[in-house]
């Protein structure tokens, strides 16, 4: 399957800032892909260059494999929504949509029916003749979404789209993308600092940190099976002990001896990530099959479906979520015991 | 605030220094009397008289077609040096044309007018063609030191304006030309307003520059004052002032009023 954008060994510094170290990535036909980071990790850089805002200093984009080297943005089939939304202060809604279309060279009926088409894709209709500074955060939004969905692009660029939304408005609107993309069947690219907006909007998420991509995959790829330690961290909580292999498919570390299928050499060093949902509490003297460890519940956090124990082995803190209800009340100050299949164990580079 | 009555009196006094002057010429101008000193009683004598000033009425014809003009190209000018400063990054030799741009508001105005003389009178000897000094070596002037004026409001109005906006236009398929016409200019149209009117009042107002480069059948209206206060001062110069004082005024208040109205275009 050939890409829709092909993004290849693409390099950015900004002065002594590098914002991109050589990125690759391959986005397909009909995808949402998230580029997931903290602030400055170089995403939306890289949003940009995709768009021909930005020109990578070393590597190359492709766009249905035609290289955009040299293409300025108004020449590339890709449209982007801006953070800001940068509606154009003095048109209406209509001839804000109009705009782009008009660039392309349509006039007359044809250009008033695509507007209306583009319009009504996101119930905008009954806005056509307002200025953007006589909508709401959440019109405007709809409002730049329909100009560039207009301009029908092979794939659309979205930066931090739910960003501007208050947190009711975000969910709806979060709901409705994906309604959007799935009718349309075009690629959406979003750019996201929110590791739960990625989750839940996306089909595949890249994670990216300081210019590099740590890890590209499924949602569930990323949270269940991390490549390292950034991403283990970045996605809800992980237990993380750092440690070395022994021989015979065990790790010496923080807890002690821990089984973990690794094919490394003894002596290389790791670090181990265990889920809290993924330990299973046990009262006092209990002998579970595998992955023991007695310990001490240090501290209880109700949260109503589930509560979070935090208990501690030695100088270490060990992190339980449990199903409220699912075994008898521990409290704090409570002798357990800790389980988990060895198949929880995630073995990552230290 | 607690109000500090020295501090009300010393305002009163900075207001009445720079005021009074006018409000007297404002008044005179109203005088019956031949006499400037002499208050006799209301009348428009002088105005009527002003207005039957062949000589007077020329110059007004000539400072506005001036300021007209010069206005108009220093906007032209000054909006392209300002968008390239503001938009064209870091190119090389910007330092030296920023300055450049700023130079004419610091050098003396004797000095910009006696440069200006000079290279006129040697562009004309180069080129015999070259019509000689008039309203056109006024305009050229003018234009020369209000664009920097202009350059700066530009600048200072692309600087508060996000990119973005520009931005998305060439991501909507508009080239670079397309997106300063439709987009950038309309958006700073009040900015060029506000530049256009000061422009034309700081012609209007011009004694030295014009002296320099005016020739025998381009005088302007404040040559015309200047040199007729040598020869005693009539009440009829008093009438023409308030009303040069009145136009000042009039579009320094527009152009604060364009100036405003773009901020609040702004979000």
């Amino acid at each position: 399957m050939t890409p829709v954008i092909r993004i290849d060994g693409v390099t950015k510094r900004f002065g002594d800032v590098v914002a991109l170290d050589g990125v690759s990535l391959d986005i397909f036909e009909n995808e949402f892909l998230a580029l997931l980071g903290p602030s400055g990790c170089g995403k939306t850089t890289l949003l940009r260059a995709v768009a021909g805002l930005e020109t990578p200093d070393t590597g190359h984009i492709f766009i249905d494999n035609r290289s955009q080297d040299g293409l300025a943005p108004y020449e590339r089939p890709v449209n982007m929504m801006f953070q800001s939304y940068a509606l154009f202060p003095h048109m209406t809604v209509a001839g804000n949509v109009a705009f782009g279309l008009k660039q392309d060279g349509l006039r007359g009926a044809e250009l008033a029916e695509r507007v209306r088409e583009a319009l009504a894709r996101v119930e905008m209709e009954s806005f056509a003749d307002r200025k953007p500074q006589h909508l709401s955060g959440g019109q405007k939004q709809r409002a730049a979404l329909a100009r560039c969905l207009a301009k029908r692009p092979r794939a659309l660029l979205l930066d931090e789209p739910l960003a501007a939304l208050d947190k009711h408005l975000r969910e709806r609107t979060q709901l409705e993308l994906m309604t959007l993309r799935e009718r349309l069947g075009i690629t959406f690219v979003v750019v996201t600092h929110d590791q739960d907006e990625a989750m839940g909007m996306a089909s595949r998420v890249a994670v990216m940190e300081k210019g590099r991509l740590l890890q590209v995959g499924s949602p569930r790829d990323l949270y269940e099976r991390p490549d390292n330690r950034a991403v283990a961290g970045f996605f809800g909580h992980m237990n993380l002990w750092d440690g070395t292999v022994s021989t015979g498919d065990t790790v010496t570390c923080a807890v002690g001896a821990v089984s973990a299928a690794t094919s490394l050499p003894a002596g290389t060093p790791v670090a181990l990530a265990v889920r809290p949902e993924q330990i299973v509490l046990h009262a006092a003297g209990a002998t579970p099959d595998s992955g023991q460890l007695a310990g001490t519940i240090a501290d209880v956090v109700y949260g109503g479906t589930v509560s979070t124990y935090f208990v501690a082995h030695g100088a270490t803190r060990i992190r339980v979520v449990r199903q409220n209800g699912a075994g008898p009340a521990l409290e704090r100050g409570q002798a357990v015991v800790l389980s988990w299949p060895v198949s929880a164990v995630r073995v990552l580079p230290s | 605030m607690k109000r500090i009555p020295w501090l009300t009196v010393a305002l009163g006094a900075g207001i009445a220094f720079l005021y009074l002057p006018l409000a007297a010429v404002i008044v005179y101008s109203f005088n019956a009397s031949r006499l400037v000193t002499v208050w006799t009683g209301f009348s428009t004598v002088w105005y009527s008289e002003l207005m039957g000033d062949r000589q007077i009425m020329a110059a007004a014809a000539t400072s506005l077609t001036v300021g007209v003009l010069s206005a108009t190209l220093a906007v032209i000018v000054g909006t392209a040096a300002g968008y390239a400063l503001s938009r064209f990054g870091a190119f090389r030799g910007r330092w030296l044309f920023s300055t450049a741009v700023v130079a004419p508001m610091v050098v003396p105005e004797v000095i910009t007018g006696l440069s200006l003389l000079l290279l006129f009178v040697a562009a004309q000897e180069m080129l015999p063609f070259l019509p000689g000094r008039g309203i056109a070596t006024i305009v050229l002037a003018h234009a020369s030191f209000t664009m920097a004026t202009v350059a700066l409001i530009i600048q200072a109005r692309l600087a508060g304006m996000e990119r973005d906006v520009e931005e998305a236009a060439s991501d909507l398929g508009a080239r670079p030309f397309t997106v300063f016409t439709r987009i950038t200019l309309p958006m700073i149209a009040p900015a060029l307003g506000a530049g256009w009117l000061l422009a034309f009042v700081l012609s209007l107002d011009d004694l030295v520059i014009a002296s320099f480069v005016a020739g025998p059948q381009s005088t302007t209206l404040p040559m015309v004052v200047y040199s007729s206060i040598r020869l005693g001062v009539s009440p009829k110069i008093n009438a023409l002032a308030a009303l040069l004082v009145a136009a000042t005024a009039v579009l320094l208040g527009l152009a604060a009023l364009a100036a405003r109205r773009g901020a609040s275009l702004q979000r």
